[in-house]
């Protein structure tokens, strides 16, 4: 059950003149978090911006005695209201609704787990990366950014022991192309008796990419599509993704059937970008 | 205190009721807010069949405000019938359904349908959807369509009728007017305001409808003048509508002439607010000595002015 809490900004970590880490005092939210959950989040007081937006969970905070003591978010300066965040000082308070949302279901070995992240899109594997290590499940993260310097974070997953592969298109650090083609690389050369299972979180044309690859080698593949969303609950019918169902795709709301959904169920020709 | 209240037969226990297409269909919300400690809960527009709806981008956010085009995504009346209502029941929720018709024979045979079961409180007829082509609103922009919808409707239910009003005509009052020369037993309003958000870098309309409805407080002041408008000619109990996200404004349209209320906008920025709202309420009730809630309704003093550059 999601709770509301008036959440203190403990920091505002800013890693780039776009991206920043924004740290939340927030223990109710954070003891009942399972990975690739989200929170909704009214970023200013008053009307305009009126509502609150989606953010995937990207740390559970613990205190000293390792007890949940709150989240963090990683936030992209894209709009108006992740402008707002971005401005955030240590002190504040921001609305925070959660956690919400279908969580990614890690899986065991002797399964491996490949996380596949474009951007803003690393924000769900941090928390999924240390469920699937602590299950012993062999994890790698794959994430890829335009250029070296939209890579962030990568020494937190590192730290978690988690395996990074990372690319960049201009190949200023890593593999030089985009990520999927990375992945597709290396299902070439795995067996394809040995069980990968893939997660997927990025740009919708990068997600879209992921599917096809998992598609092609058979490989099961798991997606978060984080919508527009008015609400979080189910309640408003914003945040729809189109959904194979039999013949024809029909809308499934990703606040509450999703975030995550099974990328073969994805209509993607008729997902907006 | 008192703070239940009437409309028609059906007896409230606080003016509060969750929105049409801001509430699911009630169930969604059932772990988080107590559905039974609402006055009533409008689920989610219904017609005959199910239907897909528009494809996204489906909401945008304006000053203030929102603007949506769901275009009336739903389950069909027989399905929630089904699938819905046993909850509704069991966890003791006052169900408004919502519904919408391409003809007038379809607005009858979906209060047909709900006839036939228990657990529907009331009928609230969407004739002021903005966002669907075909029938709703063009029933709801003509008196003569009003007129004959809620005829149709009557003569098939013994439910509350509950005709929900468009703010996009020039007269709303005149609109009430006719419902209740038809046999509504109350009016709803307002429903969405036709609107429209533009990118200027791409001039690619923000919706994929190209238009939609504006909701949230930025309506409201139009609203409690639509309400106001329409107590001056009808009898009837007026369900205010519009932009409500406190107590204050509940007030300002129970004072204006609504015998209860419905919000929509605020829920989605905080799905906590009955409990809030009903404190406020209560607060006011105390400060001003109010036993009944209901005697605010329609209390409007025109004879003198509030000086608001003064007092403000
Ligand atoms: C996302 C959304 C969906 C809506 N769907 C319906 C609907 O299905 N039927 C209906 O009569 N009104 C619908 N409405 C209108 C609301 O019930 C209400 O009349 C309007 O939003 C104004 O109230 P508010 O400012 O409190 O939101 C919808 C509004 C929104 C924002």
């Amino acid at each position: 059950m999601p709770v509301d809490v008036d959440a203190a900004v403990i920091s505002n970590t800013r890693l780039s003149e776009d991206y920043c880490v924004v740290a939340l005092s927030a223990p109710a939210i954070a003891a009942l978090a399972r990975p690739g959950q989200f929170v909704m989040v009214k970023p200013a007081r008053g009307t305009d911006p009126l509502l609150r937006r989606p953010f995937s969970i990207f740390e559970v905070l613990r205190d000293k005695a390792g007890a949940p003591a709150g989240i963090s978010l990683l936030n992209k300066r894209v709009g108006t209201g992740t402008r707002l965040l971005y401005d955030l000082e240590a002190g504040a308070r921001v609305a925070c609704l959660g956690p919400l949302g279908r969580p990614f279901e890690p899986v065991d070995p002797p399964a491996r787990a490949w996380m596949i992240a474009g951007g803003v899109g690393l924000a769900p594997f941090l928390t999924l990366g240390e469920a699937l290590s602590a299950r012993g499940t062999d994890t790698t993260l794959f994430y890829g950014a335009r250029t070296a310097s939209e890579l962030y974070c990568v020494d937190r997953f590192e730290r978690a022991g988690i395996r990074v592969f990372l690319t960049t298109e201009d190949g200023g650090r890593g593999g030089k192309g985009f990520v999927t083609a990375a992945v597709q690389g290396q299902l070439d050369l795995t067996p394809s008796g040995e069980p990968v299972h893939l997660y997927a979180c990025g740009p919708t044309p990068m997600m879209r990419a992921a599917a096809a690859v998992a598609a092609s080698y058979g490989r099961p593949c798991d997606v978060s599509l984080e919508q527009v969303m008015g609400c979080g609950l189910g309640g408003c019918y914003s945040c729809v993704v189109p959904v194979w169902d039999d013949a024809k795709p029909h809308f499934e709301r990703s606040c509450i059937d999703g975030p995550v959904f099974d990328a073969s169920r994805i209509a993607w020709e008729a997902l907006a970008h | 205190m008192d703070l239940s209240v009437s409309i028609g037969s059906l007896r409230l226990a606080n003016p509060l009721i969750a929105a049409s297409g801001c509430f699911g269909y009630g169930v969604e919300y059932a772990d988080i807010v107590d559905l039974s400690s609402l006055g009533a809960v409008a689920v989610k527009g219904l017609f005959l069949a199910e239907r897909e709806g528009h494809p996204p981008p489906r909401i945008v956010e304006t000053p203030s405000g929102m603007l949506n085009a769901i275009g009336l995504q739903g389950i069909g009346v027989r399905r929630f019938v089904a699938e819905k209502l046993p909850e509704l029941r069991e966890r003791r929720a006052v169900v408004f359904v919502n519904i919408c018709g391409s003809t007038i024979d379809e607005y009858g045979e979906i209060a047909r349908v709900l006839s036939d079961h228990e657990g529907v409180a009331a009928i609230e007829l969407n004739i002021s959807c903005p966002n669907i082509k075909e029938g709703g609103i063009t029933f709801g922009c003509s008196l003569t369509g009003t007129h004959a919808v809620v005829s149709a409707v009557r003569k098939v239910t013994r439910l509350p009728v509950i005709p929900k009003l468009t703010p996009n005509v020039t007269d709303v009052a005149s609109f009430a007017r006719a419902a209740e020369e038809a046999g509504a037993d109350a009016v709803s309003l307002v429903n969405t305001f036709l609107a429209m958000a533009i990118d200027v870098h791409t001039r690619r309309p923000r919706l994929s409808n190209i238009v939609g409805g504006l909701s949230g407080p930025a309506i409201r002041p139009i609203a409690v003048r639509m309400v106001y408008e329409c107590r001056q000619v009808v009898r009837l109990p007026i369900i205010g509508i519009g932009g409500i996200a406190s107590a204050e404004d509940v007030l300002e349209f129970m004072i204006a002439g609504a015998t209860a209320v419905q919000v929509g906008t605020a829920s989605f920025v905080d799905p906590f607010i009955w409990t809030k709202l009903l404190d406020g309420l209560r607060t006011y009730m105390a400060r001003h000595g109010i036993d009944r809630l209901a005697d605010v309704t329609g209390t409007i003093d025109t004879s003198k002015r509030e000086q608001a550059w003064i007092s403000s």
